[in-house]
């Protein structure tokens, strides 16, 4: 069924590399572009240009968007002295869905390992130090995965924020990271609602 | 609780076995290098961990082939009767399921308690005080199914601190963070298997056995077990310098051992005979169990591998007379049938031969 340099087959293997989806999905995928091909192949090719040209890290607080500072970073109404301290790009974006959250973020990018050879450098903590006073900040909230290393995470930016800045982190117990997407409105709000001062 | 059905397909020398049991001991015979211990291996893989021989997946797929093998296994206890499957496909680690689906070890932790006792543990008093830890935290486990996950927190925070060790790495912030996680879960671990020793004492208090009872000591291979969160953390802070020289963390549960006493002798259990040794365990592994009886209203699985060999005839219609009166499934080995006649119809019988390298088990329960 294939020669190699087929673009087609091409195409289903660079799609079988994306999270979620195995060779044979992404072949049923691929097949159903082609047959919507003016509908959705040409749009999504479209899409994904525009998108590869223009996607870069918010130099402030490392959300993806597409301009050097993210529209939450330029919003004046999120400078309401909140911080939201997320490990990854996909927990702010789960937050913002929920919608309940309305200060600003500060992206890790990761957490402390030295096992994986991360260190604070590696985890834009420097950024994080200096936009306290920069930004008028008041509160931090860690949101930070429950496990060894985000927990170390946690404890370490609060070890160095604690004389200046209120610190708390979300109800314990409430899955963050990739499942956070799987968490509707409610449960996000009360953790967020019920976060505990450190 | 007991495993009412059990099948392993590919498994060691099993190719294919398909039985079904009731709650009585499991009695399983058969010559040297049949199958024996592969079989009760497999029901081992009932409770979190590798397995008692603490084996990688892919050592236990069937060779020549080395495919990939699969136990499953209905167990009913004091939760219902659930459904539990291991699978391991082309060497990688074994996927744990109950009730159809995907499942932790954890979670498994929580259903089924499983205790043993294997010839590779008669030097258990005289070895090193690894062997004592694990059988510690085995003992600790079937009580706090949650012990587990403070283990492998604390060894994961060990692991990241030993590394800032070995690399000599200076910010205290990161040591900090690190020592409170240890403190955490080291302390936990620490207050669960105290409370383990104590629920262990108490059985053996209120039983009246023919095994000698034990005395178990917590001890630390250096100084004193900070008792503590607050005081294994600053332990661990003061003990910085000393363990960035050392390469390694040199304070904590890690390095308690298990001191035990032959309580009707005062001796050491590691100074007495063979024999009695092997006696101070057996009396352990029927303390746990009794323990865990009252504690979650049924008694947990006995894997216990050529124990009848090792005693007297006396001790032995003891030891089964024991198992019966607790009401445990407890799986035992030997190499012929005269072994188990003690336990008559109290017991189902399983043979196991072996023949040009495949195994086979035939008996009262097994399917055809
Ligand atoms: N992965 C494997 N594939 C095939 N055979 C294996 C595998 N692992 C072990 N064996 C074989 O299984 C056989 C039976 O081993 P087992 O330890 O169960 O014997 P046993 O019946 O307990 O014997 P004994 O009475 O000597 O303790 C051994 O000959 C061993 O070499
Ligand atoms: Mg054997
Ligand atoms: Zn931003």
């Amino acid at each position: 069924m294939s020669r190699r340099n087929d673009p087609i087959e091409a195409l289903i293997e660079l799609m079988a590399r994306l999270p979620g989806l195995g060779p044979r999905s992404a072949r049923r995928a691929v097949l159903y572009l082609i047959r919507k091909r003016a509908a959705l192949l040409v749009p999504l090719a479209a899409a994904m240009q525009a998108v590869a040209d223009s996607a870069r890290p918010c130099l402030n607080c490392g959300n993806v968007g597409t301009s050097d500072i993210c529209e939450i970073c330029q919003s004046e109404a999120r400078g309401n002295g909140l911080l939201c301290v997320v490990e990854d790009v996909a927990d702010l974006w789960a937050m913002e869905r929920s919608g309940v959250f309305r200060g600003r973020y500060h992206v890790l990018g990761g957490t402390l390992s030295a096992l994986d050879g991360v260190g604070p450098d590696e985890l834009r903590i420097p950024q994080l130090l200096s936009r306290i006073e920069a930004e008028g900040v008041s509160e931090v909230i860690l949101a930070l995965n429950a496990t060894v290393d985000g927990q170390t995470t946690a404890h370490y930016i609060a070890d160095q924020l604690e004389d200046r800045v209120a610190l708390s982190s979300l109800a314990q117990g409430v899955p963050i990271g990739g499942e956070l997407d799987y968490l509707d409105d409610g449960t996000i709000t009360a953790a967020l609602n019920a976060r505990k001062r450190l | 609780m007991y495993l009412s059905r059990l099948t392993l397909s590919h498994f060691r020398s099993h190719k294919r076995v398909a039985l079904a049991l009731d709650a009585r001991p499991v009695a399983i015979f058969g010559p040297n290098g049949t199958g024996k211990t592969n079989l009760i291996e497999a029901v081992s893989l009932f409770s979190p961990g590798r397995g008692l021989r603490r084996a990688a997946a892919q050592d236990m797929a069937r060779r020549p082939e080395s495919l990939g093998w699969k136990v499953t296994g209905e167990i009913r206890g004091a939760t219902g009767l659930h459904e539990i499957g291991f699978v391991s496909e082309g060497g990688s680690a074994r996927q744990v399921e109950i009730d159809g689906k995907p499942a932790s070890q954890i979670a498994l932790g929580r259903l089924a308690r499983t205790l043993w006792l294997i010839p590779a543990m008669d030097r258990l008093w005289i070895e090193g005080a690894e062997g004592r830890r694990r059988f510690l935290d085995r003992t600790t486990l079937s009580f706090f199914p949650d012990h587990a996950q403070l283990a492998l927190d604390y060894e994961k925070a060990m692991r990241e601190r030993n590394r800032l060790l070995k690399e000599q790495v200076r910010d205290g912030h990161w040591y900090r963070a690190l020592e409170a996680q240890m403190a955490r879960s080291g302390a936990a671990l620490n207050a669960n298997r105290q409370a383990a020793l104590l629920r262990l004492a108490r059985a053996q208090a209120d039983a009246t056995t023919a095994f000698p009872a034990v005395e178990l000591e917590l001890v630390q291979s250096e100084g004193a077990m900070p008792e503590t969160e607050t005081d294994l953390r600053h332990a661990l802070e003061e003990s910085r310098f000393r363990d960035i020289a050392a390469g390694r963390t040199l304070v904590g549960p890690h390095r308690t051992d298990l001191y035990g006493v032959f309580a009707a002798k005062g001796v050491p259990a590691a100074e007495s005979s063979t024999g009695e040794q092997k006696a101070l365990l057996l009396s352990l592994i029927l303390a746990n169990a009794r323990a865990l009886a009252g504690d979650i209203g049924a008694p947990p699985i006995l894997l216990l591998d050529e124990v009848a060999a090792h005693l007297d005839a006396g001790r032995r219609a003891a030891l089964y007379d024991e198992i019966c009166a607790l009401g445990a499934q407890a799986w035992l080995t030997g190499t012929g049938p005269e072994l188990f006649a003690e336990l008559g119809a109290r017991a189902q019988m399983l043979e196991v031969t072996e023949e040009s390298g495949e195994s086979r088990v035939s008996g009262a329960g097994s399917a055809p």
